[in-house]
């Protein structure tokens, strides 16, 4: 077992080495001098050429790889040109906010979205299915930022309910930090709660349809354990699948959700990054998230041994 | 005879598609003696598999409803009872096996924990007694070093053996009548003929009646004591096995018994094997007369204008306006 | 006519969804027709609401946010259909190459899994933060990230088709290489790639509304629902409709979009396009 797991963490590695070449060429292959665009339009000469040093681009393009790979070994992400941080102690300050957005959304997404799945799969065709299946094609369809502004805009400026923006460190407290955390999950977590609510009934019909279904059903097994212990668990795989992919719409989303709600997390730090041309930034998120992205995944693909017998083999 | 274990009665199920009603089983009678192996038989379409699931209350839902007739099990009208009800009766008191054992098991469960579930259910056992029990039936249906393979997955085991697990399951908490859906009909000739033999004796054994559809006529005659001859959702003739074999009435009867290879049939040399011609009727239409009428080499008039009824002389009755029981 | 009548009741959301895109379109071309000038300063009308004068109100600079909105269906109408047509032909190209010339195979799908671990959004950034903002750039930012998608399913068909009798057939009667894909392979892709399609649509429009709203898109200064929604920001508490008219306006179009593709997945049996 942990031979595999050490051999599935190893098949990460030229996954991660082609996020590293992508990005590498996008800076390389843009149109133009890159120095010169970051310095931005009233750039003296001297920024320029400064930029140009700090980002290693003076260096032969072989060289330069080379450096930008043997960093990406050491840990070394880079050095912001704004702040003069390195990316990663930057990235380190800012992560708890990203973080527990990112893993509430997750954990609450994912029950929601089964639950709501599994019962709009037991209720084919009825009113019920049809809630959630509107529900779903809404949550791929407006856009985290609109879905943001209304939860505001009732909630909180209406409702009073909930703050307005902003986010509590969890060290001054539980309560003001899941207050301020509400909100944002719900727009985040929208389009994915769609995307696994629909996997999740797409497959369990197809597993309620099976023989083994019949079976269960000829044995006198309650209604629910039929759904619980017979189905989910056959329908695991997919939806494991749908759940690690789809983490690129939180990760792609937090962005969109830190500006909408104001929280300092790593969105913040890469839009913030965006108006200064802070490229290093830029370049360090993505592979911070990439990594996660990845990771992820490989997760989930070490989960079907969980779910499936005939994958332990 | 005596009480019978299970007695349907005008069994009328119907199926209801865009394109009309089927009328899959239209007005059946038969009965079960406690004990005792029933055979239906007849063609894919006959509404045999229909029976069985309407028994079960398994039809697929919102497609296939019963809409007339009565299932007496141990003095209860089964169609009259709720789902909660029906549920304790199922996997209980009547047990049911299908045709298809590479998936009729759940694949993710292992085959203890499918068979203990049964158990679980039903006799309120703990886990820990319900997975010996488990092994205990694993044993019993012949499965070499059960106490190992309670742990396995179907994935593990043959055709032959899943349909053992499945025979286990059904036995587990000693059914008084098991179901049998062409338990066979999937596996190999040389497998076909343990698992019939291997159900045939463990029935005896937990004393459980049986109700076995098949369209094999070879099967029947190896396994039962009475058989129901199907034709388009209705009976067309019932008889001892014996009787059945040395005197068969019905024209499609002899068409089916014509259409066995001559290696399973007693009798004379070699001939070319019988098929009957035509095919199994629309049963969306009304069928006014005999509902065979249009395949059968003895129709007349008369068939085709008025439905035969049953006519009985002893045990043995049939449905046909020109052959006399 | 009853034909057409019978799709639509088998399909209704096919329907709905292609009418709403219809009128969408209609409105975004006919735009100066419709609609008035959307760059049009009146400070002294700044953030007026809904009203007799200015259906939709206006925004903190005084500007029609009726024409505004209507003028941004044109840019996403263009980025959505540029981005679709632009990603399904590139990665039809390298999905036919990998699918079925096995030695490219494995590094062209390495290359691929490593693009689509890279967030959407953010590679989007990365390419424009790195030149000068315009539609063009945008809608490379945005085909870059939806190609791994495309080479994956047109691969997966590939896959499926090649070990089918009549691919055999063709081989074992002389047809080769090149022939075989474009004559037998190729339109095993066409059902699976129009629902894709779609489904890149929506999500290019979303992108796009998401990179011009965190200010990495379109040139603030062209009126894109986006832009609209990050020049409102800060008055969604005095000025609600400055956002929700926008916003509105995009929902209803990725709706639509998504009608259709679910739709077009539905009636063409199409199992393999998928979102993610």
């Amino acid at each position: 077992m942990s031979g595999t797991i050490l051999r599935r963490l190893l098949s990460m590695l030229p996954v991660m080495g082609v996020v590293a070449i992508c990005v590498f060429l996008l800076l390389h292959l843009a149109p133009g001098d890159p120095a010169s665009i970051i310095a931005g339009e009233n750039a003296t000469p001297e920024n320029i050429a400064r930029i140009r040093e700090q980002l290693g681009l003076d260096q032969p393009v072989w060289k330069q790889f080379l450096v930008w790979i043997a960093a990406m070994l050491h840990g070394d992400l880079g050095t912001s040109l704004f702040w003069g941080d390195t990316v990663l102690s930057l990235i380190g300050q800012r992560a708890e906010p990203t973080v527990s957005l990112a893993l509430t959304t997750l954990a609450v997404a994912v029950f929601l979205a089964i639950a709501i799945g599994v019962l709009a799969a037991s209720h084919a065709g009825t009113w019920i299915d049809r809630l959630v299946m509107g529900f779903a094609v809404l949550g791929f369809s407006v856009p985290v930022f609109v879905v943001g502004y209304l939860l505001i805009f009732v909630f909180a400026v209406n409702l009073k309910w909930l703050p307005v923006q902003g986010y509590s460190p969890l060290a001054e407290g539980l309560l003001p930090w899941l207050r301020n955390l509400v909100l944002p999950s719900v727009a985040l977590g929208m389009a994915y709660v769609a995307l696994i609510a629909r996997i999740t009934r797409t497959t369990m019909l197809d597993v309620l349809a099976e023989d083994y279904m019949r079976t269960a059903r000829a044995k006198g097994v309650a209604t629910r354990a039929m759904l619980f212990r017979h189905a989910l668990k056959n329908a695991a795989v997919p939806i494991a699948t749908v759940v690690g992919n789809g983490v690129a719409l939180l990760i792609g989303g937090v962005v969109i959700t830190e500006t909408v709600f104001n929280i300092p997390g790593i969105g913040r730090l890469v839009v913030d990054a965006i108006a200064r041309r802070d490229y290093p930034i830029i370049q360090g998120v993505i592979m911070v998230f990439s990594g996660v992205y990845v990771l992820v995944n490989l997760l989930v693909d070490l989960s079907y041994t969980l779910f499936d017998p005939r994958v332990r083999g | 005879m005596a009480e019978p274990v299970l007695a349907v009665e005008d069994l009328r199920t119907h199926f209801f598609t865009q394109d009309g009603v089927t009328r899959a089983v239209d007005g059946l009678n038969f009965t079960v003696g406690a004990g005792e192996t029933l055979g239906i038989v007849g063609e894919s379409g006959c509404g045999k598999s229909v029976t069985a699931l309407s028994v079960m209350r398994l039809l697929p839902a919102g497609l296939g409803r019963t809409v007339g007739g009565k299932v007496l099990f141990g003095g209860r009208d089964l169609l009259q009872l709720d789902e909660a009800q029906m549920r304790r009766i199922r996997g209980d008191r009547i047990a049911m096996i299908f045709q298809e054992p590479m998936t009729s098991l759940n694949p993710v469960l292992s085959v203890g924990e499918q068979i203990a579930e049964s158990v679980m259910i039903h006799q309120g056992k703990t886990k820990a007694e319900a997975w010996a029990r488990a092994a205990e039936m694993l044993a019993l249906v012949r499965i070499a070093d059960a106490e190992r393979r309670v742990k396995d997955y179907p994935h593990q085991f043959s055709g032959g053996m899943r349909q053992r697990v499945m025979i286990a399951i059904a036995l587990s908490c000693h059914p008084q009548l098991l179901i049998a859906d062409e338990p066979t009909t999937a596996l190999d000739v040389t497998i076909q003929a343990q698992i019939l033999k291997l159900m045939i004796e463990l029935k005896s054994r937990i004393g459980a009646a049986i109700l076995l559809i098949t369209h094999d006529l070879g099967v029947v005659a190896e396994t039962c004591q009475r058989v129901v001859v199907m034709y388009a959702g209705r009976k067309v003739e019932e008889a001892s096995v014996l009787d059945l074999f040395d005197r068969p009435l019905h024209p499609y009867t002899r068409g089916l018994m014509a259409s066995i290879p001559r290696h399973r049939r007693a009798g004379p040399p070699p001939r070319r094997l019988q098929e009957i011609p035509g095919i199994v009727p629309n049963l969306r239409d009304p069928i006014a007369g005999c509902a065979f009428a249009p395949r059968c080499p003895l129709a007349t008039a008369r068939c085709t204008a008025e439905a035969p009824s049953l006519r009985s002389a002893g045990t043995h009755s049939v449905a046909c306006w020109e052959v006399t029981p | 006519m009853t034909r057409l009548r019978r799709f639509a009741r088998r399909n209704p959301t096919i329907v709905i969804g292609a009418v709403l895109l219809a009128v969408v379109t209609v409105l975004a071309v006919a735009a100066p027709l419709v609609a008035g000038d959307p760059m049009l300063l009146k400070p002294e009308d700044r953030l007026m609401p809904p009203g007799a004068r200015y259906w939709l109100g206006t925004d903190h600079l005084g500007r029609d946010i009726y024409a505004r909105t209507v003028f941004g269906a044109r840019i996403s109408l263009v980025v959505g259909l540029s981005v679709a047509v632009l990603s399904v032909a590139i990665g039809l190209g390298i999905g036919l190459a990998a699918g079925y010339w096995r030695r490219v195979d494995a590094l062209v799908m390495r290359f691929m899994d490593g693009m689509m671990a890279i967030p959407a959004i953010l590679l989007a950034i990365a390419l424009v933060s790195l030149n000068k903002a315009s539609v063009g750039i945008v809608i490379i930012a945005i085909t870059i990230p939806e190609v791994p998608r495309v080479v994956r399913l047109v691969r997966a068909v590939v896959l499926t088709v090649r070990e089918m009798p009549y691919i055999e057939a063709a081989v074992s009667g002389g047809s080769r290489g090149l022939k075989i894909v474009l004559r037998h392979i190729l339109p095993s892709t066409v059902a699976p790639l129009i629902v894709q399609a779609t489904y890149i649509t929506a999500s290019a429009i979303l992108i796009e509304a998401g990179l011009s709203f965190l200010g990495a898109g379109v040139p603030p200064e062209i009126p894109t629902w986006g832009n609209m929604i990050a020049q409102s920001r800060l008055f969604v508490v005095r000025a609600p409709w400055t956002i929700f008219a926008p916003g509105t306006a995009l929902a209803l179009v990725i709706l639509a979009v998504n009608l259709v593709g679910d739709g077009l997945r539905d009636f063409l049996d199409v199992r393999l396009a998928r979102r993610m």
